[in-house]
């Protein structure tokens, strides 16, 4: 019996922000890329137990589980809880899907504070005013030169999820940008 | 030296203080006064030289147009900023800054010889002096021209300044905080809309920070317009940014803005950003841009003491210095009495106001005759005295040849205003021509965006209040009062330009065009603007003709016979004003400047002693040296360990797709070329995929998981556009498929264990898998547990050797990657790195694409012909294959090239001959693609592309080199374990 792997996570020890920005790597979670047609989305619904969202950048939470509309037959799921995405998307036995493992892949940077706008809007070209972008506002999007999911958590507080390899470049550009998020 | 200031005038407070140098000599100024008005301040006007005639040039201006003083302006050795514009650079206490274009001093500058051999240097003198002999051009007339060029020098130090990029959105950007700006900002506010008002100045107001005869709201404009800015400021929904420049207005309401943070302070605060650029996304766009004041174009024109009326008027009301203490007026417009009137006011003797009109408006005349001051209406200025600064102007009534010398230490020019029509121009409006006015006019506003104000002709004060509140859209009203109604301006050459030769009535500033050139460029045979602004470059320098473009303009319409806008108008184009690289860079600098993409075990190869090399945005692991090796000594070793022992490397970066849905193999089917649905699940099968062309586009490993799941594997570089061109096709052509592609490249981390040893390395680590060859044999997949992780676990080979990959998700990389090395050590295994893979898998002859092909390799040009299904009845490319192009005998194949001496490495991309003795152009059969030492076999080995190749096994060929050719034989790709035992185990 071999010992046991560990897991090393991509911002260990990653440190930054303002007296208006906290950033912070969020905990591992689980994910899954979701992909089915609009059939499917019933059955596919039932067997996360939430309701997976259908309008352009909405978001869906229920039980530790979030998902968040990416395209029109696109999710991105993640789990914060005891996870089982993959399992559970498996149940939804007779809807055409696709659902893959993405929890490695990804990782993800918490950014709150009364300037966590300000800071993405360094490098995010989208409108992030509570009226065009309110709490669970979600969208695939810019960051700089990388591709980020961003969702909304809070009045002051996000979500910045990227690929694991562009994470240092996210994190560098929002500590960057935390210093200039107060004008 | 000698003082400016008048006690009592202007809006800066006189304790406050600042001290610079200009030139080395220390001066003092007001906190507030630009570096213009504290020189202006210190009787001091000489602050250039001209770009091509080195004349002696002063302060023009009072904006952002300034042609003339463009210094150097520095903190310290690494802050230092060439061409900034003396009028809109505030002084900051310590500023260093220089004059430019002269040498050896400003007062005496050898290049000012010019001046006296300008008759040699016309219009259009570049395209016909240095035209012969050819071969000159790169070694000398380049190198003159471009020393003698240019203004400023570009500082060589890295700049230490931070600088930082915001995106906004808002429902009405106002660009302009004029009165007709504030006022149409205050409207929308009040409608609750978000508003953006930008000023590029320090304060708002505009024209009210000069004009102090106008009231608004029964309030000085000036009060007027900060109480407007207080209560904007006060406002949530408003955001005002002055210091700020909206410099370009592009598609869809997107304009670009910077914003200057830190250079007007002493002492900036290190954490804030030198400038901040805006992108900012409006839903509506007022422009109040204003216009500006243009210049009377007539002989020596150009003199230190010569500037604007209304730049005269901003120095003495608002900075409080008057621009010399004998003062004369020419003019065309009304507006110049109003600076002569204030002038005289404040006690300096204006000694004549020269109009070259017969009939001015009436008003100003007799308030400017009731103060005392001479007006000469229907004269006009016809030659200027003076060296390093204006001493006289000689007058003339027009048509008379009598003329009078009037002594001067400053004269001031109006030609009446010009509207700042740029933003609205680069919003690919359409303009228009008012023939009254004689000046361009917004007509069709093409973005939702509206103009209001000067900019947009409205002259009378109330009629621009009342056009701008309702341009706001809220119901906001305001009423002003001018102390008198402006009339007059001209455009073209005055009477003092005269029509001979030797006059310097300079049209352009900046570029040192004069209204001469212009008339020659035509005679030349220019008829378009277009060209005639290239032919003398009027209003091609930095300032962009702000001042220049309508008086070429009507010189030329003049010359033509046409009406002006017969003869066009040339395109406005962003930047309104220079932008520094800095802020359009913003945050892409250093470790930002390019995402530098790491892999989960990035960390360890680190220990472990890696070089690493750019693969993309990715840093793969290079080679492992250990103490004492050289790049060849490491590569070596790691090659003959790998065969020998095993080799574990870092295949992390490997791009990698699930392909999932019941229609999954007949997808991938149409993708590749060869055939998918007879794959078992667990099975592995290499596919190369062509383009529509027929031409190698990628290759890679495939493994099937389970009938509607693959694994699919492409190269490092090629993952992303794989990813686009699966699903540009999916999309667009075969939308009826039930799959879906999901990058999953970063999900695993992938560790290549090749070599004898493979399997017993990696074996205690793997749970639930049997890996004898039996069981598991080349080309397999299975998903398993590696050190209590779920794993994923090919069998394959990219050495010759057993091979296995082992995949496991990304956070546990780094411990398996550990485990594994712990374990290969022991039994005498090594690392390597992508230099070592090349060399193993060319001893082995397989391609890399995008190495060894280049876009015009078919699969059967690269020896695949096998992997290409001739079962199937589509897939991308099947069409590209059959052009008979593709099909016709004697194509450039890859074959493998042995040298006749071993020891000779080839050079990649060198050419191959028949026939080395051949006359030159030689015929080429073909290159180099692939060039190695494999220390395996003890001999160096090539792949290359041959005409016939493959029908050519034997023959000798030739490489030439600069100074040797080189024999090699063509053989076929495999050199090492021909037969292929190895990978078997």
């Amino acid at each position: 019996m071999a010992e046991l792997a560990t897991r090393t996570l991509p911002l260990a020890g990653a440190y930054g922000g303002s007296a208006t920005v906290q950033l912070q790597a969020a905990r591992p979670a689980e994910r899954i890329s979701l992909r089915a047609r609009a059939e499917a989305v019933e059955a596919l619904s039932v067997a996360l137990g939430l309701s997976l969202p259908t309008a352009p950048k909405t978001s869906a939470t229920a039980g530790g589980r979030t998902a968040l509309w990416l395209g029109p037959d696109e999710w991105l799921v993640i789990d914060e809880g005891d996870g089982g995405l993959m399992q559970a998307a498996a149940a939804a036995s007779g809807a055409v899907h696709s659902a893959t493992d993405v929890s490695h892949r990804n990782t993800a940077i918490l950014v709150s504070g009364p300037g966590a706008a300000n800071a993405l809007n360094a490098g995010c070209p989208l409108d992030l005013s509570l009226k065009a972008f309110p709490v669970g506002a979600c969208a695939r999007t810019l960051f700089g030169k990388i591709e980020v999911v961003l969702l909304r958590t809070g009045t002051d507080a996000f979500r910045l999820e990227c690929w694991r390899s562009f994470s240092d470049y996210a994190f560098g550009l929002l500590a960057e940008a935390a210093r200039d998020a107060e004008a | 030296m000698s003082n400016f200031r008048i006690k009592g005038a202007g809006r800066l407070t006189p304790a406050r203080t600042a001290r610079f140098t200009f030139d080395g000599r220390i001066y003092t100024a007001l906190e507030g006064d630009t570096v213009a008005s504290a020189l202006l301040a210190n009787g001091v006007h000489l602050m250039g030289r001209s770009f091509k005639y080195h004349r002696p040039r002063g302060i023009l201006t009072a904006g952002p147009e300034e042609p003339n003083a463009l210094l150097d302006v520095s903190r310290d050795a690494a802050r230092r900023q060439p061409n900034v514009r003396a009028s809109v650079q505030d002084v900051f206490d310590g500023a260093i800054i220089r004059s430019q274009n002269r040498w050896p001093f400003l007062s005496f500058d050898i290049g000012a010889f010019n001046n006296l051999l300008s008759a040699f240097f016309p219009a259009g003198f570049y395209y016909k002096t240095f035209m012969w002999p050819r071969e000159a051009w790169a070694k000398l007339y380049e190198p003159i021209i471009r020393r003698a060029a240019g203004l400023g020098v570009a500082p060589k130090e890295a700049d230490p300044d931070h600088y930082a990029n915001r995106f906004a959105h808002c429902d009405v950007l106002v660009a302009g905080a004029g009165a007709a700006g504030l006022a149409a900002a205050l409207s929308a506010a009040k409608t609750g809309a978000e508003v953006i008002l930008v000023d590029e100045r320090a304060e708002v107001g505009g024209a009210l920070l000069f004009d102090t005869a106008t009231t608004i709201d029964g309030k000085p404009g000036y009060d007027w317009a900060q109480d407007v800015f207080q209560q904007l400021k006060a406002m949530p929904n408003v955001r005002v940014l002055t210091r700020t420049t909206v410099f370009g207005y592009y598609n869809h309401n997107f304009l670009g803005l910077v914003e200057r943070v830190t250079d007007h302070l002493a002492n900036p605060d290190p954490s804030l950003p030198r400038e901040r650029l805006w992108q900012v996304r409006a839903r509506k766009v007022v422009l109040a841009t204003g216009a500006i004041e243009r210049h009377m174009v007539f002989a020596n024109n150009d003199r230190p003491g010569i500037m604007l009326a209304s730049a005269a008027r901003l120095y003495l009301n608002h900075y409080g210095v008057a621009v010399g203490s004998k003062v004369g007026v020419y003019t065309a417009h009304d507006s110049a009495y109003e600076a002569a009137i204030d002038l005289k006011r404040a006690g300096v003797d204006v000694v004549a106001i020269v109009d070259c009109r017969a009939k001015p408006g009436e008003a100003v005349v007799s308030a400017a005759r009731s103060l005392g001051i001479e007006v000469l209406t229907g004269y006009s200025v016809i030659d200027t005295g003076g060296r390093l600064r204006i001493s006289s102007m000689t007058v003339a009534r027009n048509g008379s040849s009598n003329n009078r010398k009037i002594p001067v230490d400053a004269l001031l020019m109006s030609g009446g205003w010009t509207p700042s029509v740029h933003l609205f121009s680069q919003s690919r409006g359409k303009l228009k021509f008012d023939a009254a006015s004689e000046r361009f006019l917004p007509d069709v506003h093409v973005q939702d965006c509206v103009s209001v104000g000067a900019c947009n002709g409205t002259d009378d004060l109330n009629a621009l209040l009342s056009e701008a509140a309702a341009a706001g859209g809220g119901e906001f009203s305001v009423s002003g009062e001018v102390a008198f109604a402006w009339t007059g301006g001209m455009i073209g050459a005055a009477e003092g330009a005269g029509k001979d030769k030797i006059v310097k009535a300079f049209v352009d500033f900046q570029h040192d065009v004069t209204a001469k050139d212009i008339r020659l460029a035509v005679r030349e045979g220019m008829h378009s603007i277009e060209h005639i602004k290239r032919f003398t470059t009027n209003g091609m320098a930095s300032d962009q003709g702000k001042l220049s473009n309508m008086h070429g303009l009507a010189i030329a319409a003049e010359m033509l016979g046409k009406e002006i806008p017969q003869v066009g108008l040339t395109t406005f184009r962003a930047p309104y004003t220079p932008v520094t690289y800095g802020t359009l860079i913003a945050h892409s600098r250093g470790d930002l400047f390019d995402p530098a993409r790491k892999t989960p075990l990035h960390a360890e190869l680190v220990k472990q002693g890696a070089e690493f090399e750019d693969v993309g945005n990715w840093k793969r692991a290079w080679y492992f040296p250990r103490r004492g090796e050289d790049m060849h000594a490491a590569v070596n070793r790691e090659c003959r360990t790998a065969r020998e022992v095993a080799g574990i490397f870092d295949a992390s970066t490997l791009g990698k797709i699930e392909v999932v849905g019941p229609d999954a193999a007949k997808f991938l089917n149409l993708m590749y070329t060869n055939a998918w649905d007879n794959l078992k699940p667990g099975k592995c099968r290499y596919g190369i995929m062509t383009r529509e062309d027929g031409f190698v586009y990628d290759d890679g490993v495939v493994g099937r998981l389970s009938e509607d799941r693959f694994h699919v594997t492409t190269t490092t570089g090629g993952a992303p556009r794989v990813l686009h061109h699966m699903e540009d096709y999916l999309q667009t052509e075969f939308p009826d498929l039930k799959v879906w592609l999901t990058s999953t490249t970063e999900q695993w981390a992938v560790i290549a264990v090749q070599g004898p040893k493979a399997r017993e390395i990696i074996a205690p680590l793997v749970e639930g898998l049997d890996l004898s060859n039996e069981a598991f044999p080349h080309m397999s997949v299975a998903e398993c547990t590696v050190m209590g992780v779920p794993a994923r676990l090919f069998r394959v080979s990219f050495t010759g050797e057993i091979g296995f990959e082992v995949n496991v998700p990304a956070d546990y990389g780094a411990a398996v990657w550990k485990a594994i090395w712990e374990r290969g050590q022991a039994l005498g295994a090594c690392l390597y790195g992508t230099e070592t893979m090349h060399v193993l898998r060319a001893e082995k002859g397989y391609i890399i694409v995008g190495q060894d092909t280049d876009g015009t390799v078919t699969p059967d040009d690269a020896g695949y012909g096998w992997a290409v299904s001739k079962k199937k009845t589509d897939f991308v490319g099947i069409r590209g294959l059959k052009r008979p192009d593709l099909m016709r005998e004697g194509r450039k194949q890859l074959v493998g090239l042995l040298t006749t001496d071993p020891t000779e490495v080839l050079e990649e991309g060198g050419q191959i001959v028949e026939n080395p003795n051949q006359v030159k152009p030689m015929t080429m059969l073909g290159h180099v693609t692939s060039a190695y030492w494999s220390e395996n076999l003890g001999r160096s080995i090539a792949i290359g592309l041959v005409a016939n190749g493959r029908a050519r096994m034997g023959e000798t060929l030739y490489v030439p080199m600069k100074d040797r050719t080189i024999a090699v034989e063509v053989t076929d790709m495999v050199f090492f374990d021909k037969e292929g035992g190895r990978i078997h185990g």
